[in-house]
């Protein structure tokens, strides 16, 4: 309980973020929603499609709807050029926006057409002009039922903007996917109480502003406004507060090994003075774009990674002829800086038993080829469909009695019970050592490369100062050491470390 | 007591609204002279209420005018229009976000004016309600006191025309009894011309001193009470006076025993 208060105390930042990108969604939603609904009063059709429209929208899941504003984004900057973000606030403020509109939308709808129409006809009798009677009779009438709407849209918006983290933008969602990725359970309830927390007091001042315009007293609903200026004010001012240019973002994608790295290059830059922010749990297609364009300013990728996703190449020059290359790419494509590789790889892999391999005489995957069709191989639930799989089948004529698929987890025990007798690794995981696996050589180089970079964004990539403080991570890891941390932070029970803990730890053994 | 073309405060001119097929109001011309109490009768769906309506322009006419003060209603900005001609309904529809008095002040109030509280009570005291009533609600009225207010809130702005569709319909026999009285008594001091659309014949001949039967959108008979009671009118408007005639008689025969 204590370790959950600590980090709630250490939320602040990511709270002020959470309730301004809410705010700002609700009240997007609210601008666009309110002369929507006043429109559908006045014409059927427009109340048919819109409803329409809002419902379709609240079919998408949120996290896909997030997701889709990435490449929405990115074919507009053909109208509206480079500089359009495609991450980060602006796609979580649309997707969120598109959500909360439904709510608010249906119940400004419903309101209007359950006025009593003889208010209505009053209303055209005494001479109110079509405004006035927008003004003085629809709205206040409506007002409690359109607030209750917006109340709906608020919880909601509150929950979803947890997703936001996976398009970079900070918010409470930060310590929930972390702590997820980690098993850190800890931080996974500090996350939820902090959001539910929001959301039940939101819930609770929107209730008071509802009543307020229910029951027509006025200091009622005037006091649930001020309450929420208040707090809205409080999370702006706290938000550009903290909003410091020196500030150096650090990404990480959403496994162990990338919050320790961000972690450790975290407290390098720290030591040199620099203020730093982690974006965590960012998803692994994001974090290339958001290093490039300057939403966050170092990450950790893979050599394979940005040889296959960025720069769509299916061939394989080598481990080092790879990395020469994408240095260059970037430095001419993207404006990033590979700063250098860290030394170990993070790549898929063939892993045995000890005691199977010694028994089958393997050591490397050409030793694998006459025994593999007794041997049945179990692979993560892309694996057999990925060009890796296909580079060593081909490369090597690899065959083997069965194929299956385990979710990564699985596939660990699998080879513990027997199920499977070699498996697809990632030769950094902790748990080849934690298992005393064999990873088998690849002496025809059939696996691309997977060595972990440090990439730079454009931005800071000219700065001496901060490269000096990296250097000494360059080539400082070995995988044996990667896999020790990566073990201490995934294992369960007494040894677990926090990837804060487990950095400290590395730097240690490095040397640094 | 066909009105004179001449002095006519509001004059149907070929009327006529339709609504898709089906013919609303046919063709109605007919003068109503300044002072007069006009109950236009027919049974529902006979286009008493439409034609009604386009009085104030709560309906436009297909074709045909309606000329208001010699001039035609279609010409004049609607709010204003509204401010001149007082309308009470059987909806009532007052505001139930506002007190009695806002309700009252509300036609002013759109003029830019505000309603003084002596004007208020003044409101108030002609339809029979405390002038204490100006602070209350709505939902704390019983409907003939809301009725009340309906007709107060329609003589604010001191119209020239006051318009009542079925106005008494929702209420008890003796509340009816009462503010039909009251409404004609407003009628003679005020010096209004009021049109009064109703489908209780009954009511039309105590409270009327002119009656226009409507059936099929069509204007089918124009009287005094007198002459109807007398016979005159034709078959459909004698059909509507032998109700009242019948419940009288019966009446009567118990009386005698």
């Amino acid at each position: 309980m204590g370790e959950i208060w600590t980090i709630l105390l250490g939320l602040g930042d990511k709270f002020a973020a959470h309730i301004v990108l809410a705010a700002s969604a609700i009240g997007l939603g609210i601008i666009v929603a309110l002369p929507l609904a006043v429109w559908a009063s006045r014409s059927r059709n427009v109340a048919r499609i819109a409803l329409g429209f809002a419902s379709l929208v609240q079919t998408i899941p949120a996290l896909a709807l997030l997701a889709l504003f990435f490449p929405i984004l990115l074919s507009l900057r053909a109208v509206f050029g480079e500089g359009l973000p495609t991450l980060g606030f602006l796609p979580a403020l649309l997707a969120l926006a598109l959500y909360a509109l439904l709510p608010i939308l249906r119940n400004a709808v419903t309101a209007q057409a359950n006025l009593d129409p003889g208010v209505l006809e009053a209303a055209d009798g005494v001479g109110m002009t079509s405004w006035q009677k927008l003004r003085l009779v629809e709205a206040p009438l409506s007002a409690p039922f359109i607030m209750a709407g917006i109340r709906t849209a608020s919880v909601w918006t509150i929950g979803a903007a947890t997703l936001s983290t996976t398009i970079g933008q900070p918010s409470l969602g930060d310590p929930i996917f972390a702590g997820l990725q980690t098993q850190n359970w800890a931080l996974v309830v500090a996350g939820c109480i902090a959001s539910a927390g929001l959301a039940l007091v939101v819930d609770a001042l929107l209730g008071i502003i509802e009543n307020g315009f229910a029951q027509r007293r006025r200091w009622q609903w005037i006091a649930g406004l001020a309450a929420v200026a208040i707090g809205l004010a409080g999370a702006l001012a706290y938000q550009f507060e903290g909003d410091d240019e020196d500030t150096i973002v650090i990404a990480s994608k959403q496994f162990s090994e990338q919050y320790i790295l961000a972690q450790l290059i975290g407290a390098q830059l720290e030591q040199a003075g620099y203020s730093v922010e982690y974006r965590d749990g960012l998803g692994s297609a994001v974090v290339h774009s958001a290093v490039a364009s300057g939403s966050v300013d170092i990450s950790v990728d893979y050599t394979g990674t940005i040889w296959t996703n960025e720069m769509k190449r299916e061939d394989n020059p080598g481990r080092e002829a790879m990395y020469e290359t994408i240095v260059e790419w970037e430095q001419e494509n993207t404006g990033i800086r590979v700063l250098g590789r860290l030394g170990f790889e993070n790549a898929y892999a063939f892993a045995m038993r000890e005691d199977r391999a010694n028994e089958l005489g393997v050591r490397s995957l050409e030793d694998l080829v006459p025994v593999a069709p007794q041997l049945t191989v179990g692979g993560d639930p892309e694996f057999f469909e990925r060009p890796e799989w296909i580079a060593v089948r081909d490369a090597y004529g690899m065959r083997f009695d069965d194929t299956r698929n385990f979710s990564p987890t699985f596939m660990y025990n699998a080879l513990r019970s027997g199920e499977a007798d070699v498996i697809s690794a990632y030769t950094s995981d902790g748990r080849i050592a934690a298992d005393r696996l064999v990873v088998l050589e690849d002496p025809r180089e059939a696996l691309p490369s997977y060595d972990a970079m440090v990439m730079l964004s454009p931005r800071i990539a000219d700065d001496e100062r901060l490269v000096r403080a990296l250097e000494p991570l360059i080539g400082a890891i070995s995988v044996e050491e990667m896999r020790e941390a990566n073990f201490a932070v995934d294992r369960e029970g007494e040894g677990k470390l926090s990837p804060r803990e487990a950095a400290r730890e590395l730097a240690e053994t490095i040397g640094l | 007591m066909s009105a004179n073309r001449a002095d006519a405060i509001l004059r149907f001119d070929e009327v006529e609204r339709r609504y898709g097929d089906i013919v609303a109001v046919d063709g109605v011309t007919c003068d109503i002279s300044p002072g007069s109490y006009v109950a236009l009768v027919g049974s529902s769906g006979s286009g008493k209420s439409t034609l009604l309506k386009t009085v104030n322009t709560l309906v436009t006419p297909s074709a045909g005018r309606v000329l208001f003060g010699g001039e035609d209603v279609a010409g004049l900005p609607p709010a204003r229009l509204r401010r001149r001609v007082g309308y009470v309904f059987q909806g009532i529809g007052l505001f139930p976000h506002f007190s009695v008095g806002e309700n009252i002040g509300i036609g002013p109030r759109l003029a830019g004016e505000t309603l003084s509280d002596a004007r208020i009570s003044e409101l108030l005291t002609l339809v029979e309600l405390e002038p204490g009533m100006a602070s209350r609600m709505p939902d704390a009225l019983s409907g003939g006191q809301r009725q009340r207010v309906g007709v107060a809130r329609a003589l604010a702005g001191n119209p020239e025309l006051l318009l009542m569709d079925e106005p008494f319909g929702a209420l008890d026999p003796i509340t009816r009894d009462a503010l039909g009285e009251k409404v004609r008594e407003l009628h003679e001091t005020l010096g209004l011309t009021t049109i009064m659309v109703t489908h209780d014949m009954s009511e039309a001949l105590l409270l009327a001193d002119r009656v226009l039967v409507m059936s099929h959108g069509k204007l089918v008979a124009d009287e005094t009470p007198h002459a109807l009671i007398d016979g005159a009118g034709g078959d459909i408007a004698q059909g509507l006076v032998a109700v009242p005639r019948q419940q009288a008689e019966k009446l009567a025969r118990m009386e005698r025993g």
